[in-house]
């Protein structure tokens, strides 16, 4: 297949490098609103952060909601090595804003950033989600694949057509819904053991199905696991429907080789951060990849 | 001073090159700098055929370093041609093909094809890859066939200069070297990836589907300082030197154990711009240490 022939949406603007200044850090889901006396949160907590853009790079028009950035503080050196790629949650007024969960070194070490601290950024990367506006559009999202989420409905023209299905185990409080616009309907349901886990994917088809019959769009972001759920049910239901993979990656601009995904016409791999990290269900062969 | 170095016919503005496979076809980078600023181009290896490369997961960060097992994942010479090379502002910043076969004429025919074409200023040879089953390191490992490969490409190279590409991975790296040397070689490049492997005591499995894989990053910039002093000291060829490269200060660091240019790999990732920041940091580091000229700084730790 012919590199670019997978594209979900275009790109809006040309990625640029910037070192940006932290805003704000805030936890989500904590009392005080601001980031803990200690520094770091502990495991699995959720955090938003806000950096200021700096000249040249892209604000409010210059992205699609889907799409992604590279993310290093300058404090880590050549520890961790590599930056962490993030959705973009909002890019308003002057603001990049991501939404973030600690799982490991680096995200752990991102909660500890101060205002005031300087990050490397790149982007807006890769391919972001469709967006069909008279289409009624189902958003699945898991956990963390909250965040792409938030930006796609508030740049939606008409968010009554969305309606956000979300699946989630950490309490609801920790994920900032108050973002998204009052027009979209959420439901949301936690999942904390194998029979509410079982009992969520049953309703997950039927969403998928209804979508289907009635030739809607349906969107999900979410851990590995989940992606695969949903697309084996949407191409049960041939439900038309797009997935925003999560690979690990190095570079993200599409040189090191790394991220990439297997497609389903026996093609060379695709790089989930170039020609990613939306793609179609159909297209992807979500099996091999890790 | 002026910083413009000449290596057996290749001419380059400064010594900052970019390390195959680290800075995808080129294009991939033009949104953070500009391309003709840099001494050079060297692209992901081609191999004749496109590539699927090795199976996920292909890389894994390790301390001050990463593993990668891609293998050679390519879209082939002949699309390379095509789709690529026409993006790409050959005629302002020499752009270098690096190349990979299985065999020694599958290397020729290769060889051929690409410094036939215009836009290719030289060819790299990389006979150190550890991440192929077949051919790869095998061929850099073993003198002579190190010799035969180097023979085959530069007997279809026409004009223009041959670089060999060597692997840290061995017991007398000079004795590659000599062989590339006896070969034809116009230039050697070293160092590739140092083989290595990673464990997860979580999953109880290697990090890498491959198990094994090529290290490289901050990590590896001794081991290429020293084998750049030992082949500078042993032949008498231009040396490109690389392993770890990340600010002007290494640049200079292989500068100074006799490398005449210099090319940028790992780093590529820390931040998509490093190649360009460093090309711009490099004339006010020469000031500061006042070095006046590439010939009097080159070597003066060699010995
Ligand atoms: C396009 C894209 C968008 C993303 N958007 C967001 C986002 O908006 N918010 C957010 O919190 N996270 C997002 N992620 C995931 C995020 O990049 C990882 O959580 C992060 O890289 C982990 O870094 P770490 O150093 O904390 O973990 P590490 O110490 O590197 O690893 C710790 C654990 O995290 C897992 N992990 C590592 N990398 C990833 C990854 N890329 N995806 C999923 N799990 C991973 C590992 O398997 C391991 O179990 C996104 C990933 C991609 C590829
Ligand atoms: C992801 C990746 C892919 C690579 N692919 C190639 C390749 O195709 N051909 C080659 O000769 N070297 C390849 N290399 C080796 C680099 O060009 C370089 O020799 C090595 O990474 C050491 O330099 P560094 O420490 O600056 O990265 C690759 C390295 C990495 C990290
Ligand atoms: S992350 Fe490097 S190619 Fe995708």
């Amino acid at each position: 297949m012919p590199e670019d022939t997978l594209l979900a949406a275009p790109a809006a603007s040309s990625p640029v490098c910037r070192e940006l200044t932290v805003s704000e850090l805030r936890r989500t889901g904590s009392e005080s609103g601001l980031a803990s006396p200690s520094g770091a949160g502990p495991d699995h907590s959720h955090w938003l952060l806000d950096l200021e853009l700096s000249e040249g790079f892209p604000g409010e028009d210059g992205w699609t909601p889907g799409q992604f950035v590279m993310l290093r503080p300058v404090s880590w050196a050549f520890e961790p090595l590599w930056a962490r790629p993030f959705s973009i949650c909002m890019l308003e007024r002057g603001v990049l804003r991501i939404f973030f969960q600690v799982v490991g070194r680096g995200t752990r070490a991102m909660s500890a950033l101060r205002r005031g601290d300087r990050v490397v950024v790149w982007g807006p990367l890769g391919r972001g989600f469709v967006v069909e506006p008279e289409t009624s559009t189902l958003l699945l999202a898991g956990g963390i694949g909250l965040a792409p989420f938030i930006g796609y409905a508030r740049r939606h023209p008409r968010p009554d057509k969305a309606r956000l299905f979300f699946g989630h185990r950490p309490e609801i409080a920790e994920y900032p819904l108050d973002l998204l616009p009052e027009a979209v309907v959420v439901e949301a349901s936690r999942q904390t053991c194998a029979e509410e886990l079982a009992c969520f994917v049953g309703d997950l088809e039927r969403r998928i199905a209804e979508y289907a019959a009635r030739q809607g769009l349906i969107l999900a972001c979410g851990p590995h696991p989940f992606l695969q759920a949903v697309q084996s049910l949407a191409l049960k239901h041939r439900a038309r429907t797009q997935l925003s993979l999560e690979n690990r990656m190095a570079c993200g601009v599409g040189a090191c080789l790394g991220c990439v995904t297997e497609t389903t016409n026996q093609g060379l791999p695709v790089k989930v951060c170039t020609q990613g990290p939306v793609f179609w269900a159909q297209d992807v062969n979500l099996g091999g990849a890790a | 001073m002026n910083l413009a170095v000449e290596l057996a016919g290749l001419w380059l503005k400064n010594p900052v090159l970019t390390a195959s496979g680290t800075f995808g076809y080129g294009v991939e980078f033009a949104p953070y700098g500009d391309l003709t600023e840099l001494g050079g181009i060297v692209v992901k290896g081609l191999s004749w055929e496109p590539r699927a490369g090795n199976p996920m997961p292909r890389i894994a960060e390790t301390p001050c370093g990463m593993l990668n097992a891609i293998g050679l994942q390519n879209i082939g010479a002949r699309r390379f041609v095509e789709e690529k090379l026409p993006l790409l502002p050959w005629a302002e910043v020499p752009v270098i093909a690096n190349l990979y076969a299985c065999d020694v004429e599958d290397f020729a025919r290769l060889a051929e094809y690409l410094a036939g074409q215009e836009g290719v200023a030289a060819l790299e040879v990389n006979i150190s890859c550890p991440n192929v089953q077949a051919g790869g390191v095998l061929f850099g490992q073993d003198p002579a066939q190190a010799a035969r490969v180097t023979r085959a490409v530069k007997d279809r190279a026409g004009t223009k200069p041959v670089i060999v590409k060597l692997s840290p991975n061995v017991t007398d790296i000079t004795a590659v070297a000599k062989a590339a040397a006896d070969g034809g070689a116009d230039i050697l490049a070293l160092i590739n990836t140092l083989s290595g492997m990673a464990v997860d005591v979580r999953t109880r499995k290697p990090r890498l589907a491959n198990v094994i894989g090529g290290l490289s990053g901050p990590a590896i910039k001794p081991v290429g300082l020293r084998c750049v002093l030992q082949v500078s000291r042993a032949v008498d060829l231009p040396i490109i030197g690389l392993g770890g490269i990340a600010s002007a200060e290494d640049v200079l660091e292989y500068i100074l154990v006799g490398a005449w240019a210099v090319q940028v790999g790992t780093a590529n990732f820390l931040r998509p711009d490093t190649a360009f920041r460093i090309t711009a940091d490099l004339p006010q580091l020469l000031d500061e240490l006042g070095v006046s000229s590439w010939e009097e700084f080159r070597g003066a730790l060699r010995g």
